[in-house]
């Protein structure tokens, strides 16, 4: 089975004129603009369950026409494409990635109940994403009242996940990653990136302690290192996309 | 399953009436606990420590909450009279439209809190709304799902039903048939289902009630 997950570009900027094209050549494929994390959470997801996967990205400034086939309701990527059937919206993806291909490891607890509270976070980390996204693409006067919605969304989060995960802690099986792991990386991973360009600390280690804990060891996770892009390039692209008044986001 | 089932939730909250149509449907029993949202409940914010809101399902005890996603919960644990198609792509979509529901569904809550501009950008969204789901999901089928009533009819039903309430309180026709003729067809064989039929809060008193709240929220503003 060959999945294509088709690329698009972000819904047009009336300003944009330029192409933004990121490729980093790898030895196996091209690798494109790790700073749309919802992509991110796709791939992670793919690589997880090791699911041969081709990439294929798209110019930003102009839609491909197959695209808006595929996804005509938001315009938006990520699509992912089994088959010739496309499905939209990397959490709804992930699901269906789940379901379809059953071999170990599960991204998703076996127990209903855990389902539901797994459910319940991942939808709480997309609303930390949309905060963290606010904040990015705000203006500069607009940062302070931002940042403290994304401090209000990492406070919550930072005491969910330490009931959720229990005294135990989080012991993190690089090979077994889970929902609730692929979103927090695809968010978060590079908060360090974040924070120098707009120059704010997002993940504070000192006031969310568990959470700056947990994006280092996700970090170190092989298949995580893959999938983001090193902190330079990261930063090069936030600034790129910040001088040139993008949106750098997808749903 | 035999262990205790308790839904905590208001007589006019479309997001537990969601709930309470699924559990019927699926012949559940249950326990309905009616929280006054005044003077909420010590349990419920112990059971909802994050969002404070209901509805919320207990299940032996163990708390579940946002109403789509008690659904699905719901779906996994009584498989029977599934809600959600069972080949792997139709559900996948099923979910997406659930999750659009999610997503737009709020400009329609906001026809009710807010007046004047504001007013008029949550009708102009909701409009926008009921077009993308008139041309690109229901197609020519009886439900979202086919032939038989499903997660998404929940979604979009309760929706759809406070929208017609708040058209009466506002004075202002939105979803016209004309406009809308699939929703429309739709929307009548939704509320022709038995279950539903007999699990909807009475209109009158919500025209009403709401009538009434947008009276004090016009005063406020002036």
């Amino acid at each position: 089975m060959i999945t294509h997950p088709l690329l698009e570009a972000t819904e047009n900027q009336a300003k944009n004129q330029g192409k933004v094209k990121w490729k980093e050549k790898t030895k196996s494929s091209d690798m494109g603009c790790g700073l749309v994390d919802t992509l991110k959470r796709v791939e992670l997801a793919l690589r997880v369950k090791s699911i041969p996967y081709e990439y294929i990205e798209e110019d930003l400034s102009n839609k491909s026409p197959l695209l808006l086939h595929y996804n005509p309701v938001h315009k938006k990527i990520p699509v992912l494409v089994h088959n010739g059937k496309p499905l939209a919206e990397s959490m709804i993806i992930l699901e269906y990635i789940e379901e379809s291909w059953k071999n170990a490891p599960r991204l998703l607890p076996e127990d209903p109940y855990q389902r539901a509270q797994t459910r319940f976070w991942a939808s709480f980390v997309q609303q930390l994403f949309e905060a963290v996204l606010k904040l990015v693409t705000s203006k500069e006067e607009e940062h302070e009242k931002t940042i403290e919605e994304a401090y209000e969304k990492l406070e919550v989060l930072e005491k969910g996940m330490r009931e959720f995960f229990g005294d135990g802690g989080r012991r993190i099986d690089g090979q077994n990653l889970g929902v609730l792991n692929i979103m927090v990386s695809a968010v978060l991973a590079t908060h360090k990136a974040n924070e120098e360009v707009f120059r704010v600390k997002i993940v504070d280690p000192e006031r969310f302690p568990l959470m700056f804990s947990w994006v280092e060891q996700l970090n170190e996770v092989p298949l995580v290192k893959e999938v983001v892009p090193p902190h330079d390039k990261v930063v090069a692209l936030l600034h790129f996309v910040r001088e040139n008044g993008l949106n750098p986001s997808s749903s | 399953m035999g262990e205790e089932l308790k839904l905590h939730g208001t007589s006019e909250s479309p997001f537990s009436l969601r709930v309470v149509w699924a559990l019927k449907l699926k012949g559940i029993p249950y326990d309905f606990v009616e929280e006054d949202l005044f003077n909420k409940s010590a349990l419920l914010l112990q059971y909802n420590p994050v969002h404070k809101k209901i509805p919320v399902l207990v299940h032996a005890g163990k708390p579940i909450c946002e109403s789509m996603i008690i659904i699905e919960y719901i779906e996994e644990t009584w498989p029977h009279t599934p809600l959600l198609p069972t080949h792997v792509y139709d559900r996948t979509i099923a979910r997406f439209w659930v999750k659009f529901a999610e997503d737009k569904g709020p400009a329609v809550w906001r026809t009710f809190r807010t007046t004047g501009e504001e007013l008029a950008k949550a009708i102009k969204e909701s409009l926008e709304m009921l077009e993308i789901v008139e041309e690109h999901s229901l197609g020519d089928k009886k439900y979202f799902i086919g032939e038989k009533i499903g997660m998404v009819d929940i979604a979009f039903g309760s929706i759809l039903y406070w929208l017609c309430v708040n058209e009466e309180v506002l004075g202002v026709k939105l979803f016209e048939p004309h406009k809308f003729p699939r929703l429309h067809k739709w929307f009548q064989n939704f509320q022709e289902v038995p279950v539903i039929k007999h699990n909807l809060p009475n209109r009158d008193n919500l025209i009403v009630f709401f009538k009434r709240r947008r009276e004090s929220l016009e005063a406020s503003v002036a």
